[in-house]
């Protein structure tokens, strides 16, 4: 059920993508595009009942009642990685926007 | 027209994206348990070579990895030299953000006199925080990342609250560069030690208890620290472009 979620946050970042030309909101469309793939991807893990993937005292010895653990760490460093995307991103806007005086990208235009 | 066509663009790649997934994932009935045949039960049960030996918290003892958080153990461990790639990525966006943003001076803001005063209470706080965290990752849900990400929250404040930055930078990237340096000859002692690169050498301990997992806590810590110290940079990189308000 959660898939539905991630696939629409999927659709609706593409749709942010391709719509604005407002460097600011590009950069969320896209961090919204990102939270639907990470979302979906760690619900490919789900099972019923699942619990966290932690050893405590009182977790049964069987361990069958996990959630796939993989797809967690595979979304940490996704995470990681879109953190540093935004960073990266946020700082080419700042620099257009001292150069420019505006973030719309029809504005600037092209090279000549 | 274009927002029309777009919408129309997305809606057809929805019916793509339900139809494929629909025979290949079953949406509504999630499986009662983990697939015995998927890589995760061998990460769950400790033994990449397949077993299904029962793993007990306290009691086990001399497992191939002894992390009670199974996250941190694929993590740091099995999958660790994809951490290594992950940091450098994180290196490059803050080497991008320095080249971009560190030529200025930045101009003082001000602040408020609660900010200040709560900045100078709350900071310290999150930043023990942070450490206990990323010292506690293979025992409890955090690690490295949080951790750090949590000792740059406790920078970011105590910026906001004082209006200007006044940690030395230049120990931050020392302390980043030394992180980064100490990361990759832990995965040299292994290559030597145990025969290949970031390999668990050390006696993993029983599992639950604080010195326990081998080399995972002190790569942890490491991480911690070199996420702390680099998104610190990065925040400092950005308040350098910082004009008066």
């Amino acid at each position: 059920m959660i898939q539905f979620a991630g696939i629409a946050l999927i659709l609706i970042g593409i749709y942010g993508l391709m719509t604005t030309k407002h460097m600011i909101k590009l950069i969320i469309a896209l961090n919204v595009l990102e939270l639907g793939a990470n979302i979906f991807i760690i619900s490919v893990g789900f099972v019923k009942n699942g619990l966290a993937p932690i050893l405590t005292a009182d977790v049964p010895s069987d361990l069958l009642n996990f959630v796939d653990p993989l797809p967690q760490a595979m979304v940490l460093t996704a995470i990681v990685i879109g953190f540093g995307a935004t960073a990266l991103g946020l700082a080419v806007a700042r620099k257009v926007y001292g150069k420019y005086q505006t973030y719309d990208l029809s504005v600037i235009g092209g090279e000549e | 027209m274009k927002k029309f066509i777009s919408f129309l663009l997305i809606l057809v790649l929805a019916f793509f994206l339900m139809t494929s997934l629909n025979s290949s994932l079953d949406f509504f009935n999630p499986p009662n348990s983990l697939d015995e045949t998927r890589m995760s039960n061998a990460f769950i049960h400790k033994n990449a070579s397949g077993g299904s030996d029962p793993v007990e918290f306290g009691k086990s003892t001399g497992l191939e990895d002894g992390s009670a958080n199974i996250v941190t153990s694929v993590v740091v461990d099995y999958r660790s030299f994809d951490t290594l790639g992950e940091i450098t990525v994180l290196f490059i966006s803050a080497l991008g953000v320095g080249l971009l943003l560190g030529a200025g001076t930045g101009a003082k803001q001000r602040s408020g006199f609660i900010l200040k005063t709560a900045a100078k209470l709350i900071s310290p706080l999150m930043m023990v925080t942070g450490i206990f965290i990323f010292t506690h990752g293979h025992l409890t849900p955090g690690g490295g990342f949080p951790g750090g990400s949590m000792m740059a929250t406790a920078f970011l404040l105590n910026y906001f609250g004082s209006g200007s930055i006044s940690t030395d930078l230049k120990s931050l990237k020392w302390m980043e560069s030394l992180a980064g340096v100490f990361y990759i000859v832990i995965g040299l002692i292994g290559l030597f030690v145990a025969g290949s690169f970031l390999q668990n050498y050390l006696p993993t301990g029983t599992v639950g208890h604080l010195f326990s997992a081998g080399i995972i806590p002190i790569i942890y810590v490491l991480v911690g620290l070199k996420v702390g110290s680099e998104v610190s940079g990065i925040i400092a990189d950005f308040s350098k472009s910082e004009v008066t308000s």
